[in-house]
């Protein structure tokens, strides 16, 4: 097959050279990196970033009246102005830092659900959601004694919406939706299950972790209430994650975590709480990955995510069609790219994904092998586990053709055990 | 399609590995097992379920069933074969022998182990140990099992 011309609004090839590890080589091979739907490479600007604030810059932030504290907090709270401007967020007081989406997550449901959820009431997931938009919830729903319900999934690995007015419920308190399935990729409809769950009075949650990195993603198109997301599946360093929240919500939040920082007044008999966002930020947070960050949202700004979406589609698509030629490989999740964000789950009927794992690494290809922290998907797919490749913007239609060999190679290995 | 021949990874998959996954030794289950185990791996899914019968302190019957990887599975059918038939005493040996084998053990006795010693391979494959050692490990809980109800 011709290799693919994806017209790129960008120059991959010139952009690679912006990546220092994708000039590495893994057992003699070059690394063709496709696991990044787990955490995205580097570019040199956010490196450098990291490296200037500790060499120029750094001191702790909000309280310092010295120059350096000045220098940092400003760096800092750049960034979370820079957040709010790239989803669109109204101000920059809705964006909280977190350590990663999952606790952005186990934000809402500590501070906004054990306060607002009760007896009977209902949390309505899907069957597709990551673990970090599961368990959280199972875990409130068993304290204050509301039911779990779940959106089911389809066998193409969409969402089974039909009749949705009626599966969200005069009960139901909180929908968790998924933006883009971390296992199939599959893109689901937020802003039809957010005016859904606001005609009935329920809050919606929106794990965007597999979504803002690759998308242009907007909160108030969405309507979403909240929406959590991880800076370094997106060219950031790791340990930052943000909350986005509608201001009113959490203005009336409790607080999360207490202590340092997110106080306004301590008294030996009680404290008074810090404004949004600094209420929900205690202790020193993570300035300097906070601050690298700022350096990965300018680097996709500059791209446009429009790019960044229409290059990963049509490197899907060619993946796909390639995928498909090969006689046994079971390819899970909707057909069309259109549909999906770059993420690519597959399978040998007879060929365990960890052995599949270990011969494409042989071959210098990192993808993903296992549950994808997706156990109920996987259960529902009838497979312990998947195959999965993913991309971002410095991939190639010759890394994808790559992979096609590598899996290729897995079958030549294993033979035809099936027959 | 012609290979470039990567060593470690023959090494890893060797035939009689590859053959014992698809042809397992002793898979199923025992009508009337003297005590069973089960094991699994939760971050990569291997599951493997053992039955033994054991009479006068030797392994006289043994069956594991399961789901996972070529090396879990594979694994497990070669423990099976070379158990049974020990005593409680020779099996726990044998364990303690693979056991070097997968950690690294600068002398390893190759005539004790027979057949397992193919799976020296996975020593290079530091991620991959503990699916060769499932089994193992589910064997050794079974025994205690086992222990615990003579004691």
């Amino acid at each position: 097959m011709k290799p693919l011309k994806v017209r790129s609004m960008f120059d991959v090839q010139a952009l690679r050279q912006d990546f220092p590890i994708l000039s590495r080589q893994v057992h003699g091979k070059p690394l063709v990196y496709l696991d990044n739907a787990a955490t995205t490479q580097k570019p040199q600007a956010v490196i450098e970033a990291l490296v200037h604030f500790y060499q120029h810059h750094n001191a702790n932030i909000h309280r310092a009246i010295h120059t350096l504290g000045e220098e940092a907090t400003a760096a800092y709270e750049e960034t979370r102005a820079k957040v709010a401007q790239f989803i669109n967020a109204p101000r920059p007081e809705t964006i909280v830092f977190t350590r990663n989406a999952t606790e952005a997550l186990n934000l809402v449901a500590y501070a906004w659900g054990r306060h607002n959820l009760g007896p009977g009431d209902e949390i309505l997931l899907t069957e597709m959601e990551h673990h970090s938009n599961l368990v959280p919830w199972q875990r409130l729903a068993q304290e204050v004694g509301a039911v779990v319900r779940y959106i089911g999934v389809t066998d193409e690995g969409t969402l089974a919406l039909d009749g949705l007015d009626e599966i969200i419920g005069e009960k139901t308190k909180l929908v968790g939706v998924t933006h883009v399935s971390n296992a199939l990729g599959t893109i689901n409809p937020v802003r039809e299950i957010v005016a859904a769950a606001h005609r009935k009075g329920a809050l919606v949650v929106v794990d965007g972790a597999q979504s803002v990195p690759h998308m242009p993603v907007d909160v108030q198109a969405l309507d979403c209430d909240f929406l959590a997301f991880s800076g370094h599946k997106m060219l950031g360093p790791t340990g930052v994650g943000v909350l986005y929240g509608r201001y009113e919500l959490l203005e009336a939040m409790e607080p999360f975590l207490t202590g340092g920082e997110m106080i306004r007044r301590v008294r030996l008999d009680g404290a008074t709480w810090n404004d949004v966002p600094w209420k929900f930020e205690a202790g020193t947070p993570n300035i300097a990955d906070v601050i690298a960050f700022g350096a990965a949202l300018d680097y996709l700004s500059a791209l446009g995510m429009e790019n960044v979406r229409a290059h990963e589609e049509a490197l899907t698509a060619y993946t796909l069609r390639r995928l498909r030629q090969l006689e046994d490989i079971i390819v899970y999740g909707p057909k069309d790219a259109s549909q999906r964000g770059g993420v690519i789950s597959f399978n040998y009927p007879d060929i365990h994904p960890h052995d599949v794992g270990t011969i494409l690494d042989r071959e210098g290809l990192a993808i993903r092998a296992g549950h994808h922290c997706a156990q109920p998907l996987m259960r529902r797919l009838g497979v312990t586990g998947t195959v999965r490749a993913s991309f971002y913007i410095y991939n190639t239609p010759e890394e994808a053709d790559a992979l096609i060999e590598g899996v290729e190679k897995v079958r030549a290995f294993f033979g035809d055990a099936s027959r | 399609m012609p290979l470039d021949r990567d060593v470690e990874l023959d090494e890893l998959y060797r035939e009689i590995i590859l053959d014992h996954y698809r042809s397992p030794r002793n898979r199923g289950s025992l009508a009337q097992p003297t005590v069973t185990g089960e094991g699994d791996n939760p971050l990569c899914g291997d599951e493997v379920e053992l039955g033994l019968e054991i009479r006068d302190g030797q392994i006289v019957d043994v069956r594991f069933q399961g789901t996972g990887c070529s090396i879990s599975q594979a694994s497990a059918s070669m423990m099976t074969a070379a158990i049974k038939g020990l005593s409680l005493e020779e099996a726990e040996a044998l364990f303690e022998a693979f056991k070097d084998v997968m950690y690294g053990a600068d002398e390893v006795d190759a005539e004790a182990l027979g057949d397992l010693e193919a799976l020296q391979g996975v020593r290079k494959f530091p991620v991959r140990v503990k699916c060769a050692t499932l089994a193992w490990n589910t064997l050794e809980e079974a025994l205690e099992a086992y222990r615990k109800g003579q004691g």
